[in-house]
C-alpha cells in the first residue's frame, strides 16, 4: 500500500473548514444558501480529517511535521499520533452526523436567526477542536484552545436576544479563562524546565522536573483540563451552558468539547509528564467517583431535558476519569498490561459517551423542534408522532445507562475489570478504594438507568401532557439521518466491539509502550476478557444473538395465544372513576421523588404547598405546589467566591483614583520592580 | 460447540420447569406456617397455563414498549439462567457473560418493565417503576461488593470460574468474609425479588406495593411471560447465592452419577434457602418505604466489612 498523505488529507481539511467558515458568513444574506454551505463544508472536511486518521492510524507511525514562526519558542507544529489522532476521529464522526442533522435543524432559523454567523462560528469551533487534537507545541495548543473557547462561547449565547442565553455563556467564557489561565501556568512550568514549547521536548524534561515541580505542574493541569472537562465543583458552566445553545451545538459540547480536557489529561499525564506520582492517579480516580455520582444525582433531580443531559456529561466524565486515575496508578505501580487495559477502558467511554450523548442531544433537538419546550412535563406521547426519533433516544438511553448488550456496558465493564484488578496490585489502604469505587459505580450505572426510564418514559410514552406535544410532529429526514448514524455507531460498538478494539494498540503503544489488545480477545474473536488469564470474559455479540434466538420461542407463545384468544384494547384501569386523563400521569417530579427523599442530605428539597377553598379543606378550588433543591456548589461555593471578588474589587477600587499622576507612578514602580527582578537574575 | 448447545438446551429446560416449581414451594411452605393450606406447589404452572389460554387486552394509551416490555423480560432473565452453574461447574454461556453481565442483562429486564409500566399512562404504573428503580439503585452496590467479595477470592468475574475456585475449598463459606458477603447478598436478594419486607408479592394496596403496580396493565400471555420471568429471576439469584457460597454437590464432569448427585443436592440446597425466605417473610412485617434504604445500607455496610476482612484474616 503506497502512503496515504495523511497530512495533506488533514490540512485539506482544515482548509476546508476554513472556507467554510468564510462562505458561510459572505453569504449570510442568503440563509437557504448558508445552510447549504455550513453543512456541506462541514461534512466534507470532517470527511477528510475522517480519512486522514483512518489512514494515519492504520500506517501505524505518527506523522508528525512543522513550520517556523520566526517568534520565539512558538511553531507550527503538529503531529498526527495515536491519541490526538484518536480523539479526532471522534470528532469527525459526531461532525458528520451532525453536519446531515443541521442541513434539517438550522432550516427553522432561516428567517429569524443569521446562519452565516452561526456558520462561521461552527466552522470556527471545528478548526480549533481539530488544531487542538493534533498541535504539537503548547502555544499553537494554546491558541487551538483560546479559538475553541470564544467560538463556543459565540455559540452558547447565540440566542442572545435571551438573557438566559447571554448569562450561561457569561458563565462559560469566565470558566474557560479560568482554564485556560491554570493551563498556562501549567506549561510554564514544563516550558521552563525543557526551554522548548515542543510537547516532544516535555518527556525527556519532565524526568530532570524537581518532584514539587512535578506536582505543582499536575495540579495546575487537572485544574486547568478539569474546569474543561466540568468534574464536579467545577461543572456548573456545563447545566448552565448546554441548554441553551443551539441543540447541535449542545451535542459537540457534550460531545467533544469537554472531551478536550480528557484529551489534555491524557496528553499531559501519560506522555508529557511521563507518569505522575500515585497519589495524583488517587486523586484523579477519586474526583471521578465523586463527578459520577454527584453528577448522576443531580441530573435524576432535572425535568429540564437538555440540563438533565448536561448533568449526565459530568457524570459520564467521572466515569472515564475513574479509568484514566487508574490508568495513572497501575502505571506508576509498574504494571502497563492492567494501565493498558484501564486506559482502554477510559478512551473507549470517551468514544462511547461522544456518541450516544451526541445523539441524546440531538434527540432532545428534535423534541425541542418539534414541541417547542424543554421541560419534560409538559411533553409525554411523543413516540406516536415521533416513532423514529423516539426509537434512536431509546438507543442511546439504553447504551448511556450502561445496559448489554450496547456499547456503553462495554466500556463500563472494561472500567469495572481495572477497578478490580486494582485490588491485586496496590498497597493495602489504597487497595480497599477499588471495590469501592466498582460499588459507586454500580449505583451510578443504577441510578443512570433510573434517570432514563424517567427521561424516556415522561418524554415519549403515556398520553401528551399539554398542547404542545399534542401538536408534535416527526423531524424532518436529515435529521433522522443524523440520528440514524449515530444509533447504528451505538449497536455496532456494542456488538462489534472486539474488531475495533484494536485501535487502541496504537494507543497503548505510545503512552505505555506496550501493545495490549491482543490480552482482551479470546473466543474466535467474539470475546472481550479483561487481560489476565482467568479473568471476567464477556461477549456482547452473543448476548445479542442469545437474546434474538430466546426471543423467537416467546414470540411464539404469545402469537399462539393471541391469534386463538385474541387481543383487544381497552382503557386503562381508572379505580372506578371514569375518565382518565393526562392529569392522573406520573411526573418527572413525581418519579424521582423516593429519591428526592432517600438523599435529602445531599439535595435539601424545600416545597411549598398553598390551598384555596372555598368551605372544605377536602375540597380545594386550586393547589399551588413548589419545590426546589438546593443547588450546593452555587450557593456555598460560588456565592462567596463570587462575593469575595466583588468585595476585592470594590477595595481595589481606592488605587484607581482616576489621576494620570497616580498611573504614571504605578508604571513607574512598576518599571523599576521589574528592572530589579532582571538584574537580580 | 455441540457440547455447549447440548448444555444449554438441558440448563433451559431446567430453568424453565423449576422456576415456577419453586415460585409454588415458597407460596405453599409459607402457607403452611402461617397454617393455611396453601394453593399447592404445582399453583404457578397452572397460572402461567391458564394466562396463555387468556384473551389479552392492551391499553389504548400503550406503545410498542409495553409490548416490547414482556418479551425483554422473559428473555434476559432466561438468559441470565444459562451463564450461571446450576448443577455442574460448566455453565453453558458463562464465557459469554459473567456476573457482570448477569447484572446487566437483569438491569435491562428491568429498564424496560418500568418503562412498561410508565407506558399506560395510570399512576400505578408510575408508582410502581418509580419504587422499583429507587429500591434496584441503592440495592446495586451492596450487591456489587458482595460479588466483588467472591469474585476478589476467585480472581475472575466469570461464574463458572468462581464456581470451580469454590468447589475446591468446600469450607471456605466458614470464613468471616463469605459469611458477611452472603448475609449481604441475601438482603439484596430479598429486594431484588420482591419479598417481604422489602415488597409483597401477594398485595395489590397502592400503598406497598411495587412490582405488582408494574405489572397492573398486563394481561394474558404477556402477563404469562412476565411472571414466568419474573420467576425465572427469583431462581437466578437464589442459584447464585447458593452456588456462590455452597458449591457443594456441583458437579465437574459428565458421568451420569455425578450429574444426579448434582441435580439432587442443587435441588435440596434450593429448598432449603426457599425455606429462610419464607422464614424472613413470615417472621417480619413489610418495612415502610422509606425505611427501606436503611436495610440495605444495613447490606453495604456488610457487604464494605466482607470486602476489608479478606485481606484481615
Amino acid at each position: 500500500m503506497s502512503m496515504f498523505p495523511v497530512r495533506a488529507a488533514f490540512e485539506l481539511g482544515i482548509a476546508v473548514y476554513l472556507t467554510g467558515a468564510c462562505a458561510s458568513i459572505a453569504s449570510w444574506q442568503k440563509p437557504a444558501l448558508a445552510r447549504y454551505i455550513c453543512c456541506g463544508t462541514a461534512l466534507t472536511g470532517a470527511s477528510l480529517e475522517a480519512l486522514a486518521v483512518v489512514f494515519g492510524i492504520l500506517q501505524g507511525s505518527p506523522v508528525h511535521w512543522s513550520v517556523s514562526s520566526g517568534v520565539p519558542l512558538f511553531a507550527y507544529s503538529f503531529s498526527c499520533d495515536a491519541l490526538g489522532g484518536f480523539f479526532n476521529l471522534t470528532l469527525a464522526i459526531l461532525v458528520i452526523a451532525v453536519a446531515i442533522y443541521s442541513f434539517g435543524y438550522l432550516k427553522e432559523f432561516e428567517g429569524k436567526r443569521n446562519i452565516g454567523v452561526f456558520g462561521f462560528l461552527f466552522h470556527l469551533l471545528l478548526v480549533s477542536l481539530t488544531i487542538t487534537f493534533t498541535a504539537a507545541n503548547a502555544f499553537l495548543f494554546l491558541i487551538g484552545w483560546e479559538v475553541m473557547a470564544l467560538a463556543a462561547y459565540g455559540l452558547v449565547a447565540f440566542y442572545h436576544e435571551q438573557r438566559e442565553s447571554r448569562q450561561a455563556g457569561l458563565l462559560y467564557i469566565i470558566m474557560a479563562h479560568a482554564d485556560v489561565g491554570c493551563l498556562l501556568l501549567g506549561f510554564a512550568v514544563l516550558i521552563q524546565g525543557s526551554g522548548s514549547a515542543e510537547f516532544a521536548s516535555f518527556h525527556a524534561a519532565a524526568a530532570h522536573l524537581s518532584s514539587g515541580r512535578q506536582s505543582a505542574a499536575f495540579v495546575l493541569f487537572f485544574l486547568g483540563f478539569g474546569i474543561k472537562a466540568g468534574v464536579i465543583p467545577f461543572h456548573i458552566w456545563l447545566p448552565a451552558a448546554h441548554p441553551v445553545a443551539p441543540s447541535n451545538i449542545s451535542a459537540l459540547l457534550s460531545g467533544i468539547v469537554i472531551k478536550t480536557g480528557i484529551y489534555g489529561m491524557a496528553r499531559i499525564f501519560l506522555d508529557s509528564l511521563g507518569g505522575v506520582p500515585s497519589w495524583a492517579g488517587l486523586l484523579v480516580l477519586i474526583v471521578g467517583l465523586i463527578s459520577a455520582v454527584l453528577g448522576v444525582l443531580y441530573a435524576l433531580m432535572e425535568h429540564d431535558l437538555k440540563r438533565l443531559l448536561a448533568y449526565h456529561s459530568i457524570e459520564n466524565v467521572g466515569i472515564i476519569l475513574m479509568g484514566l486515575g487508574a490508568a495513572l496508578i497501575f502505571r506508576v505501580a509498574g504494571h502497563p498490561l492492567l494501565a493498558g487495559v484501564a486506559l482502554i477502558a477510559a478512551m473507549f467511554h470517551t468514544l462511547n459517551h461522544a456518541i450516544f450523548k451526541c445523539l441524546l442531544f440531538l434527540g432532545a433537538g428534535s423534541v425541542l423542534h418539534s414541541t417547542g419546550t424543554r421541560n419534560m412535563e409538559e411533553m409525554g406521547g411523543l413516540i406516536r408522532p415521533m416513532p423514529v426519533t423516539a426509537f434512536c433516544f431509546l438507543i442511546g438511553a439504553i447504551a448511556i445507562s450502561g445496559l448489554p448488550p450496547l456499547n456503553g456496558f462495554v466500556s463500563e465493564w472494561l472500567t469495572y475489570q481495572s477497578l478490580l484488578a486494582g485490588f491485586g496490585v496496590t498497597g493495602s489502604l489504597t487497595r480497599i478504594l477499588f471495590p469501592l469505587a466498582g460499588a459507586m459505580l454500580a449505583l451510578t450505572g443504577a441510578l443512570a438507568a433510573a434517570c432514563f426510564v424517567k427521561a424516556f418514559a415522561i418524554t415519549f410514552l403515556a398520553l401528551p401532557r399539554g398542547t404542545k406535544a399534542s401538536h408534535a410532529h416527526e423531524a424532518p429526514r436529515s435529521m433522522l439521518v443524523g440520528m440514524g448514524i449515530l444509533t447504528g455507531a451505538c449497536v455496532t460498538l456494542g456488538l462489534g466491539v472486539t474488531w475495533f478494539l484494536p485501535v487502541f494498540n496504537a494507543m497503548t503503544d505510545q503512552l505505555l509502550g506496550q501493545r495490549v489488545v491482543a490480552n482482551l480477545i479470546t473466543g474466535s474473536g467474539l470475546v472481550l476478557s479483561a487481560g489476565t488469564p482467568r479473568s471476567g470474559t464477556v461477549s456482547t455479540a452473543i448476548i445479542g444473538a442469545g437474546l434474538l434466538i430466546l426471543l423467537l420461542p416467546a414470540t411464539l407463545l404469545v402469537s399462539i395465544g393471541v391469534r386463538r384468544f385474541g387481543r383487544k384494547s381497552g382503557p386503562v384501569w381508572d379505580c372506578g372513576l371514569p375518565g382518565l386523563s393526562e392529569e392522573n400521569e406520573y411526573t418527572a417530579t413525581a418519579f424521582s421523588k423516593a429519591l428526592r427523599m432517600i438523599f435529602s442530605v445531599l439535595y435539601k428539597p424545600r416545597r411549598e404547598i398553598q390551598t384555596v377553598f372555598d368551605v372544605s379543606p377536602y375540597f380545594p378550588k386550586e393547589i399551588h405546589f413548589e419545590s426546589e433543591i438546593e443547588p450546593t456548589f452555587e450557593k456555598r461555593l460560588y456565592a462567596p467566591l463570587q462575593e469575595f471578588i466583588f468585595r476585592f474589587s470594590t477595595r481595589m477600587r481606592t488605587i484607581q483614583a482616576g489621576s494620570i499622576h497616580a498611573y504614571l507612578a504605578y508604571i513607574f514602580v512598576t518599571l523599576v520592580l521589574l528592572l530589579w527582578f532582571g538584574v537580580r537574575k | 460447540m455441540i457440547e455447549v448447545l447440548i448444555n444449554s438446551g438441558l440448563q433451559l429446560m431446567l430453568l424453565l420447569l423449576v422456576a415456577p416449581l419453586l415460585s409454588g414451594i415458597i407460596k405453599t411452605l409459607k402457607a403452611r406456617l402461617q397454617t393455611r393450606r396453601g394453593p399447592g406447589v404445582l399453583q404457578s404452572y397452572r397460572d402461567i397455563f391458564k394466562l396463555l389460554r387468556k384473551g389479552m387486552v392492551v391499553p389504548e394509551t400503550a406503545s410498542w414498549i409495553f409490548s416490547a416490555a414482556p418479551y425483554v423480560v422473559f428473555c434476559t432473565a432466561t438468559l441470565v439462567g444459562l451463564m450461571i452453574p446450576m448443577t455442574t461447574t460448566h455453565a453453558p454461556l458463562s464465557l459469554f457473560g459473567g456476573v457482570l453481565a448477569v447484572i446487566g442483562l437483569l438491569a435491562l429486564g428491568r429498564f424496560f418493565l418500568a418503562l412498561g409500566g410508565l407506558d399506560t399512562g395510570s399512576s400505578f404504573g408510575g408508582l410502581g417503576s418509580s419504587r422499583e428503580m429507587t429500591i434496584s439503585a441503592i440495592a446495586e452496590p451492596a450487591m456489587m461488593l458482595a460479588i466483588f467479595t467472591v469474585a476478589l477470592g476467585a480472581n475472575s468475574t466469570n461464574l463458572s470460574e468462581m464456581a470451580k475456585i469454590a468447589v475446591t475449598q468446600s469450607w471456605r463459606f466458614l470464613a468471616p468474609s463469605q459469611m458477611l458477603a452472603f448475609a449481604a447478598l441475601f438482603i439484596v436478594l430479598i429486594a431484588e425479588t420482591g419479598r417481604i419486607p422489602v415488597d409483597n408479592p401477594a398485595t395489590h394496596l397502592e400503598l406497598t406495593m411495587i412490582h405488582e403496580a408494574m405489572v397492573l396493565e398486563y394481561s394474558g400471555p404477556y402477563l404469562a411471560l412476565i411472571e414466568w420471568g419474573s420467576s425465572i429471576k427469583q431462581l437466578v439469584l437464589m442459584t447464585l447465592l447458593v452456588n456462590t457460597f455452597f458449591p457443594f454437590g456441583l458437579s465437574s464432569d459428565w458421568t451420569l452419577r455425578t450429574v444426579g448427585v448434582g441435580l439432587a443436592v442443587y435441588l435440596a440446597k434450593m429448598i432449603l434457602l426457599a425455606c429462610m425466605v419464607v422464614l424472613v417473610e413470615t417472621a417480619n412485617a413489610k418495612l415502610r418505604l422509606f425505611r427501606v434504604p436503611e436495610l440495605l445500607m444495613v447490606a453495604f455496610i456488610l457487604g464494605a466489612l466482607a470486602l476489608i476482612s479478606t485481606f484481615l484474616f
